[in-house]
């Protein structure tokens, strides 16, 4: 096979997989999912209260 | 005593006040070199002063040591507090940090000495070599020995790319390092001419792309969206762009060998994919900036959100002008001249130190136990001064960059240059010290955070916040 052939192919196979992940990532059924994770920096967010004047002497 | 109820945040402290320290150790080093390029005699005519040996001392301190730094202390605590686990390894985590602190060190006494492979942001003879690749190793162990034993079930967005940054930079590192050592303290690559230059690009701007773009889009992932308080913009819009900068960067390389011996074809792909390179970089930056809608009013009198997002400013604006300088047209007149210096500071002082700065500020209080840092008014202090810096920097090497372009390709009628070398070299002094000005400014900034953070530090104890128990 010619190498340009291969390149092509190799060209195409990024387009494809690149289009894939779009699709993918706006498919309905990947919503609820990304919402919970876009979410988990503020899952423990009640614990920095908790941190305030150092009364946990874990080192 | 390690604590399994508690976050590791021990090493989270000590690699967030060594960014501090090394920020402002690496800046100076910047502010002295640039005023040996207006007043060459403060050299004093030692070697160990000479431009030529402090430069790479100054990019590596500001890079690896300030950058560096930050890095570790950011994602050690992100992949903590978003994994909802402690640190895997902590005895590992530790010597990260001492075996970084030794490198760094290492790094200051060879430069000055002149031990240096000439191979730019790979200056470090072998054997520090060796030991960022243990301290390396060690690292990526306790970052993906953490998400393993997550607690939460989604990996998220930071994690992604302080990941592929981990990755990344043990790929470069190792491949571009491979080396012959002839003596300790001298080594030959192994790679011939041309490719020499290939592999060393290839790495270098991989370093741009992974270790100071990458990595620090973690930090942004994380850090505005605590700081605005609200989840970023679009994560669909964050896992695309995830894929398609890591997937763009690593062909971006030959755009610094334009016009060399490198084959044409490899520079032309290095242009392409450096254009390509336009809509990830700005996917993210909007994706970051647009986690604001609906709260821009919070920019007003929060400076630590001023600063987060003014680096995304930055960061859109040199990711602009980076695919524009790759033009091979544009290169012609841009290349080897100050235009890439105020690039790179713009992406530098711009993005990377005040998305790390925004973030310092976030931790400190955190990680000390205090509501708070001392004075919110000297961190809005801080931010113009970092500000005006770079603007003052930027502009300067603006207009001598493109001056210097042109005054070197200007030709008279019958083929002859019309100016030498050294008369373009006079035309520069002004905006020398028009740089200078602003690094000093940007460093002035800096000793300001660090009054800020002694003042926060002083009399707290050393705050662990303990891990969220599940039902």
């Amino acid at each position: 096979m010619d190498i340009n052939t291969l390149r092509g192919i190799a060209t195409a196979l990024a387009l494809i997989a690149f289009i894939g992940v779009w699709i993918w990532a706006w498919s309905g059924k990947r919503k609820r999912a990304f919402d919970e994770a876009a979410n988990l920096p503020f899952a423990d967010d009640n614990i920095d209260q908790n941190s305030k004047g150092g009364q946990h002497d874990c080192q | 005593m390690d604590s399994q109820t508690t976050y590791n945040y021990k090493v989270v402290r000590q690699f967030t006040v060594m960014t501090v320290v090394w920020g402002i150790v690496g800046m100076l080093v910047g502010v002295i070199i640039a005023a040996e390029l207006v007043w060459p005699q403060l050299s004093f005519d030692l070697p160990w002063l000479h431009f030529g040996r402090l430069r790479p001392l100054h990019t590596n301190a500001v890079i690896f040591a300030f950058g560096g730094s930050a890095l570790f202390a950011t994602s050690y605590y992100v992949v903590q507090r978003t994994c909802q686990v402690r640190l895997f390894a902590g005895g590992l985590a530790a010597f990260t940090f001492w075996g970084w602190t030794l490198v760094i060190v290492l790094a200051a006494v060879s430069l000055p000495l002149g031990i240096t492979t000439s191979k730019e942001y790979a200056e470090l003879e072998w054997p520090i070599d060796l030991l960022i690749t243990l301290v390396w190793v060690a690292y990526a162990i306790v970052f993906f020995g953490t998400i393993m034993k997550r607690r939460v079930k989604h990996i998220y967005v930071a994690n992604w790319f302080y990941g592929a940054f981990i990755l990344t930079i043990a790929v470069l590192h190792i491949v571009n390092s491979a080396a012959l050592p002839v003596s300790l303290t001298k080594s030959y690559s192994v790679y011939p001419g041309a490719i020499d230059a290939m592999v060393q690009w290839w790495y270098g701007h991989n370093a741009v792309g992974f270790f100071l773009t990458a990595g620090f889009l973690g930090m942004m992932y994380y850090f505005v969206p605590k700081q605005a308080g609200r989840p970023v913009y679009s994560y669909r819009l964050s896992v695309v762009h995830f894929w398609a900068l890591i997937s763009t960067y690593m062909w971006a390389g030959p755009h610094h060998l334009h016009y060399t011996a490198l084959p044409v074809w490899a520079q032309s792909l290095g242009m392409v994919f450096s254009l390509i390179l336009l809509a990830p970089s700005w996917g993210g930056m909007i994706n970051g900036i647009m986690t604001l809608s609906g709260a821009w009013h919070k920019l007003r009198d929060d400076p630590i959100l001023k600063f987060l997002i003014v680096s995304l400013s930055f960061y859109g604006m040199s990711t602009f002008e980076g695919p524009m300088m790759s033009i091979k047209t544009v290169n012609a007149l841009s290349h080897y001249t100050d235009w890439t210096i105020g690039h790179v500071h713009s992406g530098a002082l711009g993005w990377v130190a005040m998305v790390s700065i925004g973030s310092v500020y976030f931790l400190i209080p955190k990680l000390f136990g205090r509501e708070q840092m001392y004075s919110i008014r000297l961190i809005d202090w801080h931010f113009w001064m970092s500000t005006i810096g770079v603007v003052l920097y930027i502009v300067a090497m603006w207009i001598s960059g493109i001056m210097q372009g042109l005054m070197w390709r200007a030709v008279n009628e019958d083929g002859t240059l019309t100016y030498s070398f050294v008369e373009s070299l006079e035309a520069m002094y002004p905006f020398y010290f028009v740089r200078f000005l602003g690094g000093a400014l940007f460093l002035t900034g800096m000793l300001v955070m660090a009054y800020n953070v002694i003042k926060t530090v002083s009399g707290a104890r050393p705050a662990d916040a303990p891990i969220p128990q599940t039902a």
